[in-house]
């Protein structure tokens, strides 16, 4: 059972997407509970998983190998280290999440959350997928249900933000699968643990030209995922228009996946030219910093400031990435997840504000924490947690990113640091504006708080908020051995790795020219 | 000199398509008015027996007729495709052509003869014989374009390919002439052995090479002979557009690649450029084209020319598996150019309701048929799962071992930019209001039928590639 456990857990959400398409379109309530109920089951299976994983070692766990094309060889091969491990939990913590937001939708249900669930399996392959065909198969399918999700059910944009969202990753993800291709003519194979094998093997695997090439192909998809600056644009919106659960899961999953792909495959891959670009792609993300929180600072929408908060601290994920030490890794990583959930929570709110008063206008609140006391209690937490206030779950990892920077480039550290300040000033001024004085627009005096409903959400999001701020341990253990193993092949050049006994050496390794 | 048991063999498909074909043409007149839609079903009966007697065919390869066929992996790879377009452009016709009232029976026999044409291109091993292969396809093809002959449109169309049509044509054999001048034969092997000997004319054989390329660059309508493509195709009645984007296209491309790499081999450095220069603009004006396109038909018909494009950065390849790319991408390109002409034939009834936006709200109004449009435009696109991205990965792998880097990355470029008028269409199908004065009939059982075989043919190939990659890969062409 263990050996197909990790695939049980990709296709479990499109085995009840199946079960969606077989209900009639009529039965709102059934296939609402349906969503629910399967990605409830599907957190539960990925749990099984926090406790069978092995935290000793930097190898790929759980892992599964089969042959899906003959010629040219291309493998159906999962398998899962911890940093695949934390990625998978927390995308399938907030899926529920989303489906329990989405309770308010009442156009085309089923068509909503059938994307939903595909949406989930196309995500968790992409962290489980360990051949380069099979990733990038995972990584395109995972677009046709964001772009219905955002084009269908979004806001009044929705339709430019859905196709911008779609031509950027796409721009992007096209010159990877160059790159791919590019690779597997060089190296024989698709196989991203031969390929890890090899790289350790020869060093001089790919000529320096080709490696930068490369590198640059996949970071540029990546970087527009994470997004990087000056690759952005796509990302406020896409967030703004989207519809709540759309944004949750873009903030808290989707903008991972760039991230992912910069410790799976840029810097195990070409680490002499991840090295090279290091300190350009450290300083796109500082400017993403501070852009990011300047820019959030004169918002005046309350999504619109959520989605720049973004840029601003997936730039420290990126800077933790790129000064590569196992602190400012470890720290990067953990930053991920908090950032998932505070971040997923935030957007969560803004929804809930959403299906209130249909606005997400700064201006039209005030005083909320009057009508809504208990809204603005748990908004509060998650505005906290955004803004790295210890014992919640950002401080960790921004705490951790801030310390291995300081150690590697002590100058990004400190201007670094400034987007932390400024975190605080535009989250806590939007908090005041929204929630503190008198109420002072009458639409809003007769709200009604939080429904059981929404009351779980917020509660869960709070729950988990609180849990990775203090009992961060129980994540780090999980990532300490793989990131360790990430660095040291970023670092040594002949670096014993953990092979799998499918992944055999591929038959043309020679055939370079 | 009688023709042994062998020879016949070997041209068994035509045989049957010729017969089936005069069939039908005597039968039309004997029959009442009421029980012509029998023609259908008999013409269908002749396509399945040619794909019998091509089985045949398959397992007795070798030459037939003095050289003048060969019959091949490669021929018969391609007897199977044409013939399975044919069929199923004859089953999509059946209820078109009583709802447009042109239920003749000529129609299919012609649809018959054309696929004679079709089948002696891909297995012609002697130009003058392609030269009467493509002359028989394209008279053929020049009549079904307009066989709506009351409709202006079909009339300008039919003359329009016809004309231009002729002047490729005379191409062609302005072409073999010379190269026959230069080389003293018009085998293509022979042809190949000339090229290394002395006594050949180079400056002649060059010149007919460009002639070649002209006349058969215009059949698969690439940059800068495709001028044609749209108006054709917007002009033709739907189901003979998908047939023209399919099968004459495919059987083109195979008198195309046979010419080049048996017998112009030899001068492959010469034309490599030609290709490669070819295949760029092809791409870029295909889709630079379709972007702007607010018919659906000259939509398609753009995207028509960018996919010949993306076949010929294969074809500049110019490696057998450059080769096994190509096979594999007519494949999956018939299937889904089928699929999506045949929704369009079924919306747009009357050949009225031909622009997207007609297209609005599709999906609430006929769910399935816009969830099929949209598999076979995501496979257009090329996104994983569909039989296009898997033909798009071969190609591009291809190039990419023959070094060609920068076609490649034009290539992909290409791509991203098709992303846009393709999902343009899934996002009106799906995001804006449906349109209260177009109503659409519910969906014939023969139309159904070609729906899902080719949308299930799409997501085959695109999941389970192997069986027909490795048959693409065992029928390729032998390169020295």
């Amino acid at each position: 059972m263990k050996a197909y456990w990790l695939s049980l857990v990709v296709f479990f959400p499109a085995l009840g997407a199946l079960l969606i398409l077989l209900l009639p379109a009529g039965a709102v309530e059934r296939i609402r509970r349906v969503a629910l109920v399967t990605s409830l089951v599907e957190f539960a299976l990925t749990l099984p998983l926090y406790f069978w994983f092995n935290p000793a070692s930097a190898g790929m766990q759980f892992l599964e190998a089969r042959v899906w094309i003959p010629s040219p060889l291309i493998l159906y091969q999962v398998g899962l280290d911890g940093l695949s491990l934390v990625l998978v939990l927390l995308t399938a913590f907030l899926t529920p999440l989303a489906v329990l937001a989405s309770w308010p939708i009442t156009k085309r249900v089923k068509e909503f959350f059938l994307m939903l669930l595909v949406l989930e399996t196309g995500m968790l392959g992409v962290f489980v997928a360990l051949d380069l065909f099979l990733f990038y198969v995972f990584w395109e399918v995972m677009l046709i249900p964001m772009y219905f999700l955002i084009g269908v059910w979004g806001h009044e944009r929705r339709l430019y933000a859905a196709i911008k969202f779609v031509l950027f990753t796409m721009a992007g993800s096209l010159l990877m699968l160059v790159a791919i291709i590019w690779l597997y003519t060089a190296t024989g194979t698709f196989d991203l643990l031969a390929l890890y094998g090899l790289r350790q093997a020869h060093p001089a695997l790919l000529a320096a030209g080709e490696e930068r090439w490369l590198f640059l192909a996949f970071f540029l998809a990546f970087a527009i995922k994470v997004p990087l600056f000056p690759f952005h644009t796509w990302l406020p919106d896409a967030h703004v228009e989207a519809p709540t659960a759309g944004s949750v899961i873009l903030a808290g999953v989707l903008l991972k996946m760039g991230a992912y792909g910069l410790l799976r495959y840029c810097l195990p891959l070409f680490p002499d030219a991840a090295k090279e670009f290091a300190p350009v792609i450290s300083a796109l993300a500082l400017i993403g910093i501070l852009y990011g929180a300047l820019v959030s600072l004169v918002q005046p929408d309350v999504k619109k400031l959520i989605a720049f908060s973004s840029v601003s601290h997936m730039g420290f994920v990126v800077l933790g990435i790129m000064a590569m030490n196992v602190i400012s890794t470890q720290g990067a990583i953990f930053l991920m997840l908090a950032h998932g959930v505070s971040t997923g929570a935030l957007f969560a709110f803004a929804g809930m504000l959403y299906d209130r008063r249909h606005t997400h206008l700064i201006s039209e609140f005030g005083g909320l924490g009057t009508p809504l006391p208990v809204f603005s209690a748990f908004f509060l937490v998650a505005c906290l947690a955004s803004l790295g206030l210890p014992l919640l779950a950002n401080f960790v990892g921004e705490f951790m990113v801030l310390v291995g920077v300081f150690e590697a480039e002590r100058s990004y550290a400190v201007l670094a640091a400034f987007g932390v300040v400024l975190a605080a000033v535009y989250l806590l001024w939007m908090y005041q504006r929204v929630t503190y004085g008198e109420v002072t627009n009458d639409a809003n005096r007769r709200l009604t708080d939080l429904s059981r409903r929404e009351l779980v959400i917020a509660a869960a999001f709070a729950l988990i908020i609180l849990g990775l701020g203090v009992g961060s341990p129980f994540l780090t253990s999980r990532t300490e051995a793989t990131t360790k193993r990430i660095l040291l092949q970023v670092e040594s050049p002949h670096y014993e790795l953990a092979q799998s006994p499918e992944s055999g050496a591929p038959e043309s390794a020679e055939d370079k020219r | 000199m009688m023709p042994s048991t062998a020879d016949l063999v070997r041209v068994l498909p035509e045989i049957v398509l010729t017969a089936f074909g005069l069939i039908v043409m005597v039968a039309e007149p004997f029959l009442p008015r009421g029980e012509k839609r029998m023609l259908g079903p008999l013409a269908l009966v002749g396509t399945l027996a040619a794909l019998g007697a091509a089985v045949a065919q398959a397992q007795n390869p070798g030459y037939a007729f003095s050289q003048l066929v060969i019959i091949d992996g490669f021929s018969s790879f391609l007897h199977f495709v044409l013939l399975a377009i044919t069929a199923l452009t004859i089953i999509a016709s059946f209820r078109y052509l009583e709802r447009e009232n042109i239920n003749h029976g000529e129609y299919y026999a012609l649809l018959l003869f054309g696929t004679v044409g079709m089948g002696i291109m891909a297995a012609a091993n002697e130009l003058i014989l392609v030269f009467l292969g493509l002359e028989t396809s394209s008279i053929a093809t020049y009549i079904l374009i307009g066989f709506r002959r009351t409709e202006a449109k079909s009339s300008e169309s039919a003359m329009k390919y016809f004309l231009l049509g002729s002047f490729a044509t005379a191409f062609l054999l302005y072409g073999i002439a010379l190269i026959f001048g230069g080389t003293g034969t018009t085998f293509l092997p022979d042809i190949a052995a000339a090229l290394g000997a002395p006594g050949t004319n180079p400056a002649l054989v060059l010149m007919g090479m460009g002639l070649l390329f002209v006349g058969l660059g215009f059949k698969v309508a690439s940059a800068p002979f495709q001028v044609w493509t749209p108006d054709v195709y917007e002009g033709a009645p739907t189901p003979i557009t998908a047939f023209l984007s399919a099968g004459p296209k495919a059987a083109a491309f195979a008198a195309f690649l046979r010419i080049f790499f048996t017998a112009l081999e030899p001068t492959q450095e010469t034309w490599f450029w030609v290709i490669w220069a070819s295949a760029l603009l092809t791409m870029f004006v295909g889709n630079l084209g379709a972007l702007v396109q607010t018919n659906i038909k000259r939509m398609l018909a753009y995207s028509s020319i960018a996919h010949a494009g993306y076949i010929l950065v294969a074809f500049a390849a110019g490696s057998e598996l450059g080769i096994a790319a190509v096979l594999f991408y007519l494949v999956a390109y018939a299937l889904m150019k089928l699929g999506a002409f045949t929704v369009v034939s079924h919306v747009s009834a009357g050949e009225s309701h031909q622009e997207i936006d007609d297209y609005a709200g599709l999906h609430s109004r006929q769910p399935l048929l816009a969830a099929c449009l949209t598999i076979f435009l995501l496979s257009l696109i090329g996104i994983p799962l569909t039989a296009g991205f898997l033909g798009k990965f071969y190609i591009f792998t291809a190039a990419v071992k023959a070094n060609l880097i920068w076609l490649v990355v034009l290539g992909v470029v290409n791509s991203a930019l098709s992303v846009a008028y393709y999902l343009r269409v899934v996002k009106v199908m799906y995001m804006n209001e449906p349109r209260a004065d177009l109503e659409v009939a519910p969906v014939p059982a023969s139309v159904a039928f070609v729906l899902t075989l080719t949308a299930l043919g799409t997501l085959y190939l695109g999941i389970v590639p192997g069986p027909v990659l490795s048959a693409a890969a065992r029928s390729v062409l032998p390169l020295p």
